[in-house]
């Protein structure tokens, strides 16, 4: 067991970056998910950590060698594919054993350590059945038995849940996480569902055009995401992003919202105040969002979104920009159309950059 | 409670009606298939089914040998005749020995050259025009290529220093051998066309698991690339074996039948039976014989060996 390193690791397909200039540490044990939009290039870096694509710059290391120019056969990982990949000649059996038989493992031990991982997978009664003749999770279970059937340093997973069912993707994940946490194993989870991401990450690391925007645990990405790209991508409904100015009065900054100006934190301000930016974007998350009387923020209820467990109210500020509240099924809705006034707590006002995208906080340099 | 019954009256009523409707569709369907197909069951009639019943007809005739005298019936006669005689046997052998030194050698030839053309590098289109180039040469094209390099005066085998005498095509003991490689080189465009249909269509995932799975470049090729390659290769054996059996442009061109018959295959024995010694009998006689090999040899392959070929599903 061990951990992973990516150190300026750069991919490009002729004119086209896929990844650039990469670098993260995944910890030894760690459960590390690659999140991002298709096309961000996660699936590329996970790749050049299986040794399927070579890196055009940087270095790899798996545990505390340099892998750059070690055959895939030779990284001892396992790789679990989105097609899942099994060998359809073979019988369930034979494509679990397969990695064992290419290590020259004997028959005996061969025997007992797929026996061991067609227990834990619950495919013993399946072994002599060929992938044709399984379900959607059945293959699914086969591709993870054929990853830790031979303990490798590290499991690859590539988008592993997005060919099964939304209800057998719940059981799934679950699993997976038990899995995880019972072999003692370093993840990498190739995923573009942030759901996936949140619920079975120990840290996420997002991309965006190759680029990454932030790694950090689930909870920190959804509390103070890094940049507007983050902040826009986590969440569903995603976090309300409303272009507003700077200004000072009595002493203290607040921020010019269509409508209404909003005071900010004292260590927000301080940190506005430092960086100077030109424009800035507030962002507010839907559930900070409050209707209130009482509330400074004046907009038009536009559409109600019933949900059954809670409401999604669609409004529009006084320049049109659209924001979206999110309100227990046990409130009392307003009427589409009527006007009605925000509040937001200012410890839940996020502010960004609005020429450069990055957060700005009491962490801000 | 009327509304109820109103619906099932109605449901009923459809139910009866139906079938009177179906059937009468069927036919006029039928029907309009028939007239369809007519065309082609003619052409058929004439050009397959007549013929093919002629030939059984004419294997029960003795023909002499000289034009204008009348042939008499003399049943199975020539039938045991032919099929018992040396010449026949050592017909077939020829025939199945030219078929073991074509097919093999030409899947192998195909598989090897896919695998080299299957990759991803610059100018390797180029390679796979060559590669692929023989399909665009005729059987005439091909013997005229190979009789030329194995000719004795102007030959490149013989400026090689490879020179048997008597020369390849003309020595008894070689002349099949130099037919088969020029059968196998005008066969290889195909061949080679075919394996690479095959390993494109494995995909390519498959063969990055295996990389990942530790698995060698040759226990890749061995467990991973030849199974699911093994419906073409299945089909490439099964048509490839039919093609030999029915090979005669290059016997006729390179060594017709010769020497001491030793390229005597089926069909140019046909050939020759037919045209030189005008024995239409025997002809059909050995006509019937080469369609049953070509037909039980197709069967026992579909039957033993099709249950080792993998189909994706």
């Amino acid at each position: 067991m061990s951990g992973i390193a990516l150190e300026g690791v750069t991919k490009r397909f002729g004119d086209v970056v896929a990844v650039d200039d990469l670098s993260l540490e995944i910890e030894d044990r760690e459960f590390l998910v690659l999140l991002g939009p298709s096309g961000c290039g996660k699936s590329t870096a996970l790749r050049m950590i299986a040794g399927l694509e070579d890196p055009t710059a940087g270095t790899i290391r798996i545990g505390d060698r340099i892998v750059n120019d070690v055959e895939p056969k030779d990284r001892d990982v396992a790789m679990v594919f989105q097609s899942y990949a099994l060998y359809p000649h073979m019988t369930v059996r034979r494509n679990i054993e397969f990695p064992l038989r290419s290590r020259h493992v004997d028959k005996s031990e061969r025997d007992e350590l797929v026996a061991d991982a067609a227990t834990s997978l619950g495919l013993t009664e399946l072994l002599d059945r060929k992938p044709g003749q399984l379900s959607g999770g059945q293959r699914q279970r086969v591709a993870l038995a054929r990853a830790i059937v031979r303990r490798p340093l590290a499991f690859l997973m590539d988008e592993p849940l997005s060919n099964l069912d939304a209800k057998l993707r719940v059981q799934t994940r679950a699993e997976l996480i038990e899995l995880q946490r019972e072999l003692q194993v370093t993840v990498v989870y190739v995923t573009h569902d942030q759901v996936e991401a949140m619920t079975m990450a120990h840290r996420i690391a997002i991309m965006d055009q190759g680029v990454l925007q932030q790694i950090d645990p689930p909870q920190t990405v959804y509390a103070a995401p890094a940049n507007l790209f983050v902040a826009r991508f986590i969440g569903n409904p995603p976090m309300n992003t409303i272009a507003a100015t700077v200004v000072s009065g009595d002493g203290e900054l607040a921020v010019e919202l269509p409508g209404c100006s909003l005071s900010l934190p004292p260590v927000v301000a301080k940190a506005v105040a430092r960086v100077d930016p030109a424009a800035v974007i507030v962002g507010v998350r839907p559930e900070h969002l409050e209707i209130d009387d009482a509330g400074r923020v004046p907009a038009t209820v536009a559409v109600i979104e019933s949900l059954g467990h809670e409401r999604h109210v669609v409004c529009r500020l006084e320049d049109s920009t659209m924001i979206i509240v999110r309100q227990p099924a046990d409130m009392m809705p307003p009427k589409e159309g009527t006007t009605v006034r925000l509040a937001a707590p200012p410890e839940h006002l996020h502010v960004f950059d609005a020429e450069t995208g990055r957060r700005i906080d009491g962490t801000t340099a | 409670m009327s509304a109820l019954a109103n619906e099932a009256g109605l449901d009923l009523a459809v139910e009866t009606r139906r079938p009177r409707r179906r059937r009468s569709r069927r036919i006029r369907e039928t029907g309009l298939a028939a007239i369809m197909l007519a065309p082609a069951l003619v052409v058929f009639c004439v050009f397959v089914f007549y013929p093919f019943l002629k030939n059984f007809d004419l294997a029960l005739y003795r023909v002499p040998p000289f034009p204008n005298l009348p042939s008499t019936y003399i049943g199975f006669e020539q039938i045991g005749e032919v099929l018992g005689s040396q010449e026949f046997l050592d017909s077939v052998w020829t025939t199945v020995l030219f078929a073991l030194l074509t097919v093999p050698t030409g899947i192998f030839l195909g598989i090897v050259l896919a695998n080299l053309a299957h990759q991803k590098l610059k100018g390797v289109g180029i390679y796979r025009t060559i590669f692929s180039s023989t399909v665009a040469t005729s059987v005439a094209v091909a013997s005229v290529i190979f009789g030329t390099l194995m000719n004795p005066q102007v030959g490149l085998l013989p400026w090689l220093g490879i020179d048997p005498h008597p020369p390849i095509l003309d020595n008894p003991q070689y002349a099949l051998i130099g037919v088969a490689v020029a059968t196998i080189w005008q066969n290889l465009g195909l061949s080679f066309i075919l394996m690479s249909a095959g390993l494109q269509a494995i995909p390519e995932e498959l063969l990055e698991a295996a990389d990942v799975d530790g698995a060698s470049a040759w226990s890749k090729f061995r467990n991973v690339t030849v199974p699911l390659l093994s419906p073409t290769i299945f089909f490439a054996v099964v048509v490839g074996s039919i093609f030999a059996f029915q090979t005669f442009g290059q016997i006729d061109l390179l060594t017709q039948g010769g020497p001491l018959r030793k390229t005597n295959v089926l069909t140019y024995f046909i050939y020759t039976e037919l045209r030189e010694q005008k024995n239409p009998g025997k002809a059909a006689v050995l006509a019937i014989a080469l369609f049953a090999i070509t037909m039980v040899l197709t069967l026992l392959q579909l039957r033993f060996l099709e249950r080792r070929v993998h189909y994706a599903r």
